[in-house]
């Protein structure tokens, strides 16, 4: 079911009349009101005047998230604290999160855009929704929690682990929609059998999956391990959280809610515009964002924008499932990774510019990332005792626990060992196969 | 002082053991002494070697890492009963020993057993006092 026809089915035309009005308020505010946008808009020469149509988009500055860092923490802000109800921030980043301030229309917006992913999994407010998604500054929970909210659903607020009371939740409270990273609905299928539980007698018949890359193989593969349908979904803490572009009932491609963020596709080389059906870089601009607006955000996510109508009624455009990233970010068990963080703290640690790999499969067991480092052992780190070298091990992993929030295994490698390349030293070795389709 | 034992680190991978052989046969160095300390990941092979920095030399040369450690030789009668004679005195003195191998001797009266010991010049005093012979070389 829609949840906003008047929006969602809108006429292309008038849509486009709605963005464009929106957009232009927006740039005034952020003219007048940040200084950071204010400062980039003169080095252009660029006044909000200028922008005269939809179209002149493109002559906007970009934002990355370094400028996000650099700004940490209320450096973007286009409001009054007093004003701000909320905050979120990106999990395990380097250095500094990533943070996302919302006033209560902010809320409303974000609220609005998870109410119509969940419909677009077919929830309606008699449906049970039990969010495994984690609560707290992660936007995923959260996001989940608000959008049942909006339609009115039951909301389980479980939130992530505890694989054996969700399912006892799921059975004994008739749980007809769940929420989860996708790698997490496999492994709870698993649990399931384990437990003697079979999933196709639970009352569960959707899930809305997403937070981490997933393939259109592993859509098949949960589907058939739960009987059940499931969606991709898609967001990020920048611009919102989840609720920026969600599948309907026809699954294939999201539907992005363009009257409240408004996305563009460029070529990540050179920066300029792709035209529909174009694979590149997803950029967005919070167009009716009031707390930490972001004009031309880079998001480092590789789609395009689908060209054809959609079978369900909607005339919002859809972006194509994630083909992958622009950049070395790496997603181990919902946790953004870049191998960077992973190289500064060897470093603290070696002393020396360390040489290492960074190796992921997802466990055939668990569906769960398995991450594996392998460190070469400096000659001054090497010690005649495997005492030693088991601390050194143990210290390595750590550090790695407290730095990236995730487990990671070491193993420590001989010098020289691991292949050495001309130009950019290939330190990722993913196995997962995540974005492989169609 | 001691005797110096070259230590190699190795990943458990096969023919690795091999790789090290090679390199000091290719030399003309005779082994001593060898044991080698496996976890699952990685081992740490121990050698003594006839000829200490020649060997250190063409290990380095094949980019293994290695470092040199001191460790006490001592001569023990090929007889029930004489290394825990040695390991009683060790203990007597609060001597503390890390680990322990023997070398490769051809007498048949004696064996020459390795002790890798934190303080290596006190535990050779100890045992000459007593009348041990510890020896320097091979």
């Amino acid at each position: 079911m829609i949840l906003s026809p008047e929006l969602e089915c809108m006429n292309r035309k008038d849509l486009r009349v709605l963005q464009f009005a929106r957009l232009k308020n927006l740039i005034e505010k952020i003219y007048a009101n940040v200084p950071f946008y204010k400062e980039k808009f003169d080095a252009l020469g660029l006044k909000p005047s200028d922008i005269r149509c939809l179209e002149d988009i493109k002559k906007l500055p970009f934002t990355t998230k370094d400028d996000l860092r650099q700004t940490y923490p209320y450096g973007l802000l286009a409001v009054p604290q007093s004003e701000i109800v909320e905050i979120h921030m990106s999990s395990g980043t380097t250095g500094l999160p990533v943070v996302n301030a919302y006033t209560q229309a902010d809320m409303d917006q974000w609220t609005e855009g998870m109410g119509r992913t969940l419909s677009g999994a077919g929830a309606t407010r008699n449906d049970t929704v039990q969010n495994a998604y984690g609560y707290g500054l992660f936007t995923g929970g959260m996001g989940v929690h608000y959008g049942t909210q909006r339609i009115g659903a039951t909301v389980i607020p479980i939130s992530s682990g505890n694989t054996e009371k969700q399912l006892m939740l799921m059975r004994d409270f008739h749980s007809t929609l769940f929420t989860c990273t996708p790698s997490y609905a496999l492994y709870m299928a698993e649990k399931a059998e384990s437990m003697g539980i079979n999933v196709h007698d639970l009352p569960v018949r959707a899930g809305c999956f997403g937070a981490e890359p997933w393939s259109e193989n592993m859509r098949k593969e949960i589907e058939k391990a739960w009987n059940i349908k499931a969606y991709d979904i898609y967001g990020l803490t920048e611009i919102t959280g989840p609720g920026v572009a969600f599948e309907c009932e026809a699954q294939d491609g999201m539907h992005f809610n363009e009257d409240l963020w408004y996305p563009e596709i460029i070529d990540p080389e050179t920066g300029e515009p792709l035209p529909d059906g174009e694979k590149g870089e997803l950029v967005i601009t919070t167009i009716l964002k009031e707390g930490t607006p972001l004009i031309r955000y880079r998001t480092r996510d590789i789609t395009y924008i689908m060209k054809e109508a959609c079978s369900c009624g909607r005339t919002t455009r859809k972006i194509h499932r994630l083909f992958g990233r622009t950049d070395d970010l790496l997603i181990l068990r919902g946790v953004n990774v870049f191998p960077s963080q992973i190289e500064h703290a060897l470093i603290e640690i070696q002393g020396v510019q360390p040489n290492y790999l960074i190796v992921v499969d997802r466990s055939e067991k668990t569906h769960l990332d398995d991450v594996e480092l392998h460190v070469e052992v400096s000659i001054d780190q090497f010690s005649d005792e495997t005492r030693g070298m088991e601390a050194l091990r143990s210290k390595i992993e750590a550090v790695m626990k407290s730095k990236l929030g995730i487990s990671v295994k070491v193993k420590l490698v001989e010098p020289m060992s691991i292949e050495r390349s001309i130009g950019k030293a290939k330190r990722v070795i993913d196995k997962r196969n995540l974005y492989n389709k169609d | 002082m001691g005797i110096q034992q070259i230590s190699i680190f190795l990943e458990n991978t096969a023919g690795r053991i091999a790789d090290v052989t090679g390199v000091l046969k290719d030399a003309g160095i005779n082994l001593r002494a060898i044991m080698i300390a496996d976890t699952a990941d990685f081992g740490i092979l121990r050698v003594i070697a006839d000829d200490s920095e020649k060997a250190l030399a063409v290990l380095k040369e094949h980019k293994f890492t290695t470092r040199t450690t001191d460790v006490l030789a001592v001569h023990i009668s090929d007889a029930v009963g004489s290394l825990h004679e040695v390991l009683t005195i060790f203990d007597k003195h609060e001597i503390n020993i890390e680990y322990i191998y023997a070398s490769l001797e051809k007498t048949g009266q004696s064996a020459v057993i390795i002790f890798k010991i934190e303080d290596c010049k006190k535990a050779k005093e100890v045992l000459c006092d007593i009348g041990f012979d510890c020896i320097d070389s091979f």
